[in-house]
């Protein structure tokens, strides 16, 4: 059992570490005071939309190589969980966006390529719902899937870089990792991103299995 | 084998469009009468900014229009036709070049609507003229595969505008900036990444469509 499902005692670990050290670690006085500590939260968020919209790419391609089933549900469940991470980060970033920009949205490119990629994968759900026939449906999809991820990543990765006018932290780095980090926030950084990641696959596990069953009860 | 089969495509597809003259004419229709209804809305109200804003969104919805029909227009009976005889990449390019010479007919056309009707607040003509040959390709190649996709599934007309204008949103984002460039001034330089990035998003678009495309093809 241990040996098995490690990763999920860890994410556990990690982000109850991140929790509660991510309250009372030091951090460095600046001009957004306390609310840095949304760094570990927000920004996990991030990682957790990213390492799961990879992976439902990752599925999709896989299904249109050997079309298994199985593969399509992953695919449909990490964009979900994708979808779900999404919508937080948004959440968690428009209330950090109102403290340090003082409106809870502004125009801004790193914002917009959140908000397209939501409308994307939404649009990837109707997609899915308007078809019946489940082979359609999963090969249709994967195809939808791995196009929009490609046109998805030139926005997200490209075109801050290029407009030169983002006010978000994390341009010239890496996308999103932040560079000036504080030793002391380093310790709960890291492990809180792996936490988040982990905890992404953990519930896209959960929901698969759910679905597995489902087809089991129907069929 | 396969330029003989979309050269043979390609004149299908202009004769079918020239028997069937009222689906031309009902975009050319709308093109007009949208210009005609944005030049009465922004009555002197037309900055240089304006002017790229309306014209590149007008251009959107009238790709959207346009291409829409790519893949419903004919019977499936006749789609298995084909399908028995040409190979699904000479469908999908040929079904991209003609959109792309539909597109290059539009966008010119709409270019002289607003020289007639808002005057010309282009300064750099030639680099304009460049930003509609890209912008015809990226369109027309993003939204024939699109079309495609909103092809295979029920209520297609709707879904096509919800899985288009996110996924259109790179290439729309570039090609107003570089059009933007072309109405303040008239330089070149600092242009030469972004027409790359255009280049690129074009050429990785197309590759996209020669290899999903076979996916979408077979039931």
């Amino acid at each position: 059992m241990l040996k098995k499902d490690w990763w999920k005692y860890l994410s556990g670990v990690l982000l109850l570490y991140a929790i509660v050290v991510g309250f009372f670690v030091d951090i460095p006085d600046s001009m957004i005071h306390q609310t840095m500590r949304n760094l570990f939260y927000h920004v996990g968020m991030w990682f957790g939309m990213f390492s799961m919209l990879i992976t439902g790419f990752i599925y999709s391609l896989r299904y249109l190589r050997k079309f298994k089933e199985a593969e399509d549900l992953v695919a449909v469940e990490a964009v979900n969980v994708g979808l779900m991470f999404g919508f937080l980060g948004i959440f968690t970033g428009m209330i950090w966006a109102n403290f340090t920009w003082g409106s809870p949205w502004v125009k801004d490119p790193k914002l917009n390529g959140a908000a397209v990629g939501l409308f994307i994968y939404l649009a990837y759900m109707i997609l899915r719902g308007s078809i019946d026939d489940v082979q359609k449906r999963a090969k249709v999809s994967a195809v939808y899937n791995i196009f929009a991820f490609f046109l998805w990543i030139v926005f997200v990765l490209i075109l801050p870089r290029i407009s030169g006018e983002s006010i978000h932290p994390g341009k010239d780095s890496p996308p999103v990792l932040p560079m000036h980090l504080e030793p002391s926030m380093r310790f709960v950084f890291y492990p809180a991103m792996i936490g988040w990641i982990l905890l992404g696959f953990w519930i896209m596990n959960l929901r698969v299995r759910l679905r597995k069953v489902r087809l089991k009860l129907d069929s | 084998m396969l330029w003989r089969e979309i050269k043979f495509l390609v004149a299908k597809e202009i004769r079918l469009e020239l028997k069937q003259k009222y689906v031309i004419n009902g975009i050319l229709l709308y093109l007009v009468s949208t210009i005609y209804v944005t030049y009465l809305a922004f009555e002197n109200t037309i900055t240089g900014e304006t002017w790229n804003s309306l014209f590149w969104i007008i251009l959107l919805f009238v790709a959207v229009n346009g291409i829409s029909k790519s893949f419903v227009q004919e019977s499936p009976a006749r789609h298995l036709y084909y399908y028995t005889i040409v190979s699904p990449q000479a469908v999908v390019l040929s079904k991209i070049l003609y959109n792309l010479l539909l597109m290059a007919i539009l966008s010119v056309l709409s270019f002289g609507f607003f020289l007639l009707l808002m005057g010309n607040q282009v300064v750099n003509i030639p680099l304009f003229l460049l930003t509609l040959v890209f912008g015809s390709l990226g369109l027309s190649s993003v939204l024939t595969m699109v079309a495609a996709i909103a092809s295979r599934a029920s209520h297609n007309f709707s879904l096509m505008a919800i899985l288009s204008f996110p996924i259109i949103l790179p290439l729309l984002a570039v090609l107003m900036k570089v059009s933007h460039t072309a109405i303040s001034s008239l330089d070149w330089s600092g242009l030469s990444s972004l027409l790359v990035i255009l280049l690129t998003i074009n050429v990785v678009v197309v590759a996209l469509a020669y290899l999903l495309f076979p996916y979408l093809w077979k039931d």
